[in-house]
């Protein structure tokens, strides 16, 4: 019996428990005795010239071996004609608070601290530039010689006519917050450069494309560079590859030609890390009262924070997967991109399709509102068909397969939908100060989205007959090892505790691409699928000459990982024995797996919430998803991803933002204020299984990392809204906290202005006279 | 100042500052490095450690306060013959972990939960919790895994009081 | 992350404690679980040069029955609260509100007398206290004295503790009036209160609706004039001047003072 598809527990745990994993401020290696501790000074200011730096003070302090600043990077590339070029660190200005000015490298880290403080910089203040509405109006901008702070835009506004032929045009704008990905783990590094090389130990999603981020920051060839990922304790898409830091880390150890680690503090880490969404949106919806979608257009901002970075791309793919699940008449999308003087914004568990997918659902409910129609009728008249299979979107995205009804019906049952509005209807009619709220949510989303660059797998099976798989994929908590050793034991059955599965370190995996995308499965476990085959063909080849018949005649019975005569036992050669003839090196199989195209899996999820109506406070009381990622390798694995995806989900409909002041001073910038979601705010969630499996691959799976998140979000946000829409709220943002419910109740009862229409002018809803569309304007 | 802590049952002493964190005289003295440390407002829970069979956060002790005290960490609640703790084990049985930082931490702060509530609901063992962030699992696992392990516990002890009678 | 280093002494007996106090001024500060301090010196937004120990003073923790009230070792720690049978049974709002502060960890080391002499209006004792008209009692150089609860929180994180004197003991009366209800209302479990309430009988006191825990003595009022629940929570946020903040408006937190007084006043009837 085939061991895919079997739950599986993970071979990763027993050290992860017993001894902790080796993360990289765990390393207690010779290469890094003596190394000396860095401490970044950062910038109190969103947007500033520095106009003097006196490290003085702090070079005389306990423990200082050095202070680095700007002037100190004369041996590194600059950066040529690029305007909005990001420094390693900040040279004559400073666009966001938590920017690194200037390094302090001490003995010991408690010194650091101590010295940091002394470092004493003069900055002139320069306007603040906080929304994209700051940045839109581009009365300061960020970079000199740009004329704006536009970094990108894209798309064509929807036809004239799109909208005609409406019954109903609802227009509205919102907002996807700004969120922290707070991985455990916060950033931390370490670096040595002995014998004209460099090795950086990193807290990465990516070995081998730190090592080209590092090559081309520090001017030096990739082979005197090896990066190697120990232990990482979350990622979410905020480690890929190196950033400014960690390569500051790498340039000061070369600089001062000692080994040097850092750890940044969490503070330093809301900061200093990433952002991620941060997208303004104006969606536009239109159709007929039978409940058809006719036309949608969404139009968005992306704050990319202070430098371009990955905002403008993921833009670019909120556009991709605008149209969602949906087969409309006309789907499109505008965008722009713009700088603020805040933290960088760039992948955050989702990258681009959270937003979209929040956008289109909550379009689709708004629609389904306006007409008196269950929102659930409505998608369920909108979604494309089962048989569309490749569709191909106006975007140009071509999903791969997929059931989008089917999803729906199924996680409807699983949560008693029905029963769910009775108990609704029943709140309501006896007015209960805690009401019930669902939000139903379809999503499709794009994995694999760069499948061109591929994966890499080499397998080494040898003469012991235990197997090395060497792979480009770079797991930080999603269980590689154990999945890909399934794969391998399932190919060739080798016992899956004689599989070691060797990721993250460019030396011994000079090329690869890493975990991102929800990519992994079927790119790097595709690789080493592909890598099993072939040691089992080249071992096939190996033993028709050993026992002396041919290739045809030859049967693998994968019980004993031998082949033998067809039939005949007694001819069987192991692995191991035909790995030993093979040569020095057993048998090995070098695969760079490229499909032509990504996959795209797809969902439905319900999400219960009560509201205290009296408080505003919402709480998830139910959550029921189906995510369909294709065939499913190991139940365990892929659970686990859809419950981490989930919570993040909820937490932005329910919980965290990122805010900043009007002078661009973060305000959430610790944990005890930025609210990350803890158990206690979660219930247990409900999952149902569906698996339809896609050709792009052999394995017949998609990505499951980031579908939770897509699908949980626009699920828990529409409940809370449904849970008070009979008060008449028709909309509020994420993440939905007790103030922002109430208020939004508040204004339902506000008293009347002489102009009418909602209070909040966030939407516009247009009813259409049945004989041809005519605006009015507001 | 000097100080001498008993850590997994082995004493460690050392000269340190007076203002030294336990968490970081855990592993950078005593060279346990399976506490790890996530935040700096005693909020994430990562560096819950046991200090004379309590959970506590090592991140807000100074090492003086734990001097003459007991602590054990992840590393030292394995048996002696290497046999995973009960609460390991069903963090093992059920996912309760993928990329493994808050896992000592939340391990930890089970073994101390059930300690004082040998019998908790699912909601106790949310509350038990609270001061432990994962950002992994959405903590379904976890919760599982704490339960298993009361469960496991509780059978253990329904067959000790069979057998003894 | 790291203090700012200072002189770590310790504290053997309660008159150490004091003379260690007394030598040093207000370049000390005592150091008991440490959940308030600590974070704080860990972000250097307090950088005492002292730190006095009074870990060793185990005999500062007690829960006693003193026949018309319960005294309580200001080193008596929330855990220890939370669980004490003798506390269940005679001041239960205490019992309660102690299990509310933090998280499990945060409990086992936190006591009663380092959140009270911290007085952090948004903290979850100082109001609870405030409500249970507590007597506290201070040990100085000149001896002890007995500050009421009323006067014993003066402002953010200021007490009528001079820099010299020990909180050695709360001394919370037996309640005349059974009823009693703590409120904390959060956006997370683990944070503290956007507003929190606390009641016992007629008692009815605010966490973070001013710059100290107050009570709310409209409500009080009303209640002795024979006004409802609901009635008497319409006037819950008069007197206070509750933030604005990322959480809450001002006029959030007044609607919210107002909603959980009167589920409190509700609670505690149905208890008394």
């Amino acid at each position: 019996m085939s061991i895919l598809g079997t739950r599986v527990v993970r071979t990763e745990d027993p050290r992860l428990l017993t001894a902790g994993g080796t993360y990289t401020d765990d390393l207690r290696l010779p290469e890094l005795a003596g190394a000396g501790r860095i401490t970044f000074v950062r910038s109190p200011m969103a947007h500033a010239r520095i106009t003097g730096i006196d490290t003085s003070a702090a070079r005389k302090a306990p423990g200082v071996i050095a202070v680095l600043t700007a002037s100190d990077l004369d041996d590194v590339p600059s950066a040529g004609d690029n305007p909005t070029a990001e420094p390693l660190l900040a040279a004559g200005r400073v666009r966001y608070v938590g920017e690194a000015v200037a390094i302090v490298v001490t003995e010991d880290s408690y010194q650091g601290e101590d010295a940091a403080e002394l470092v004493s910089v003069d900055y002139e203040p320069l306007p603040a530039v906080v929304t994209i509405g700051d940045a839109l109006a581009g009365s300061t901008l960020l970079f000199d010689g740009t004329g704006s702070n536009l970094a990108a835009a894209g798309g064509d506004p929807a036809p004239d006519d799109a909208f005609s032929g409406c019954d109903v045009v609802i227009e509205r704008r919102i907002v996807n917050q700004r969120l922290a990905p707070v991985p455990l783990e916060v950033r931390a590094a370490a670096a040595r450069w002995a014998d004209g090389r460099l090795t950086l130990w990193v807290s990465t999603q990516n070995a081998q494309l730190a090592r080209g981020a590092l090559a081309g920051s520090l001017g030096l060839p990739e082979a005197a560079i090896r990066v190697i990922a120990p232990d990482v304790g979350g990622g979410f898409g905020a480690k890929i590859a190196a950033e400014r830091d960690s390569i500051a880390v790498a340039w000061a150890a070369k600089r001062l030609s000692r080994p040097l680690r850092w750890v940044e503090t969490r503070n330093e880490n809301l900061m200093g890390m990433v952002h991620g969404r941060a997208q303004q949106h104006i969606i536009k919806i239109g159709g007929t009262r039978d409940g058809r979608i006719r036309a949608y257009h969404l139009d968005l901002v992306q704050d990319c924070g202070a430098y371009p970075r990955f905002g403008p791309f993921l833009a670019t793919l909120t556009k991709l997967m605008a149209s969602g699940v949906y087969d409309i008449g006309y789907a499109g999308a505008t965008f722009r991109a713009v700088v603020t003087t805040t933290t960088p914004v760039s992948a955050y568990r989702g990258a681009g399709r959270p937003e979209a997918t929040a956008a289109i659902e909550r379009a689709v409910d708004l629609f389904a509102a306006e007409i008196g129609m269950d929102p659930v009728e409505v998608r369920r008249r909108n979604v494309v068909p089962p048989d569309a299979f490749p569709y191909t979107t106006q975007s140009g995205a071509v999903y791969d397969s997929g059931d989008y009804a089917a999803a729906l019906d199924k996680v409807l049952a699983a949560a008693g939908y029905a029963g769910l509005r009775a108990e609704q209807a029943r709140r309501r009619e006896r007015g209960d100060p805690a009401q019930l709220g669902i939000g139903v949510s379809c999503y499709v989303e794009i994995t694999a989205g760069d499948a061109p660059l591929g994966e890499t797998s080499r397998l080494v099976v040898d003469a012991t007959g235990a197997a090395t798989v060497y792979t480009g994929s770079s797991a930080h908590g999603q269980g590689h090892q154990t999945a890909f050793a399934m794969l391998v034991s399932d190919e060739l059955g080798i016992p899956m505790d004689r599989i070691t599965v060797i990721h993250g370190d460019t030396d011994a995996v000079p090329k690869g691409v890493g975990t991102y995308a929800s990519r992994s499965l079927q790119l790097g476990g595709s690789a080493v699928h592909q890598a099993a085959v072939e040691v089992k063909d080249k071992a096939r080849d190996l033993a028709a000459g050993m026992i002396e018949a041919s290739e045809a005649d030859l049967e693998f019975d994968v019980s004993r990982g031998a082949w033998q005569v067809r039939g005949d036992p007694e001819t069987a050669l192991t692995l191991a024995a035909i790995a030993e003839r093979a040569g020095p090196d057993g048998l090995v199989a070098d695969v760079d797996f490229r499909p032509d195209s990504p996959t795209f899996p797809f969902g439905a999820h319900v999400a219960v919430v009560e509201v205290d109506t009296e408080t505003g406070k919402a709480t998830l009381i139910r959550h029921v998803t189906v995510d369909d990622a294709g065939k499913v390798l190991n139940p365990v694995l892929a659970e686990g991803q859809r419950h981490g995806g989930i919570a993040q989900g909820v937490a932005q409909a329910l919980l965290e933002e990122m805010l900043y002041d009007a002078d661009g001073n973060p305000l959430t910038a610790t944990l005890a204020d930025y609210s990350a979601i803890t158990a206690t705010e979660l219930p247990s969630f409900e999952l149902i299984g569906m698996e339809t499996p896609t050709t792009v691959n052999p394995l017949g799976v998609k990505g499951i990392g980031e579908a939770g998140t897509i699908g949980a979000a626009p699920a828990v946000q529409s409940a809370v809204i449904d849970a008070v829409a009979h008060l008449g709220v028709r909309h509020i943002d994420m993440p939905a906290t007790p103030v922002r419910v109430w208020t939004a109740i508040r204004e339902c009862y506000s008293e009347p202005t002489s102009e009418p229409g909602p209070s909040d002018p966030g939407e516009r809803s247009v009813q259409m006279a049945p004989a041809g569309p005519s605006r009015v304007s507001e | 100042m000097k100080v001498t802590v008993t850590v997994n049952g082995a004493e460690v002493a050392a000269e340190v500052e007076d203002r030294m964190l336990l968490v970081h005289y855990l592993r950078e003295v005593a060279g346990l490095t399976a506490t790890n440390i996530g935040c700096d407002t005693t909020s994430c829970g990562a560096c819950t450690i046991l200090l004379d069979g309590e959970s506590v956060k090592s991140c807000t002790v100074l090492t003086a306060q734990a001097d003459g005290h007991q602590v054990v960490t992840a590393e030292g609640l394995a048996s002696p013959d290497g046999e995973m703790h009960p609460v390991q084990r069903a963090f093992r049985a059920e996912h309760g972990l993928q990329c493994g930082f808050c896992t000592p931490g939340m391990v930890l702060a089970a073994v101390s939960l059930l300690r004082e509530n040998p019998h908790p609901t699912e909601q106790d063992v949310r509350s038990g919790l609270e001061g432990n962030l994962c950002r992994c699992t959405g903590y379904h696992n976890i919760v599982r895994a704490v339960l298993a392990a009361a469960g496991e516990t509780a059978a253990q002890q329904t067959a000790v009081g069979e057998a003894a009678q | 992350m790291i203090p700012a280093p200072f002189t770590y002494q310790r504290a053997s007996s309660i008159e150490e404690a004091l003379e260690m106090a007394a030598e040093h001024g207000e370049d000390a500060k005592f150091l008991a679980g440490g959940h308030s301090l600590l974070p704080l010196m860990k972000l250097r937004l307090a950088q005492p040069e002292v730190l006095i120990d009074l870990g060793p003073l185990r005999d500062l923790s007690y829960i006693r029955d003193g026949g018309d009230h319960i005294a309580i070792g200001a080193l008596t720690r929330h855990h220890d609260l939370q669980h004490s049978d003798v506390l269940a049974e005679a001041v239960p709002l205490l019992a309660h509100a102690s299990g509310q502060v933090g998280d499990p960890q945060i409990r086992h080391r936190g006591t009663i007398g380092g959140s009270l002499a911290h007085s952090d209006p948004a903290s979850d004792l100082p109001a609870t206290i405030l409500a249970l008209d507590a007597t506290l009692v201070a040990r100085g150089p000149s001896g002890t004295r007995q500050i009421a609860a009323a006067d014993f929180f003066q402002g953010l994180f200021e007490t009528a503790l001079e820099p010299d004197e020990l909180l050695t003991e709360i001394r919370v009366p037996k309640p005349a009036a059974a009823g009693w209800s703590f409120q904390k209302f959060t956006k997370r479990a683990i944070d503290w209160a956007i507003v929190g309430v606390a009641v016992q009988g007629g008692s009815v006191a605010l966490v973070n609706m001013a710059q100290t825990p107050v009570r709310a003595a409209a409500v009080e009022r009303a209640l002795v004039g024979g006004a409802s629940a609901g009635e008497a929570a319409a006037h819950a946020a008069e007197g206070t001047s509750p933030a604005d903040d990322i959480n809450a408006t001002s006029a959030y937190r007044q609607h919210l003072a107002r909603v959980l007084v009167t589920r409190a006043l509700q609670e505690a009837a149905a208890r008394g």
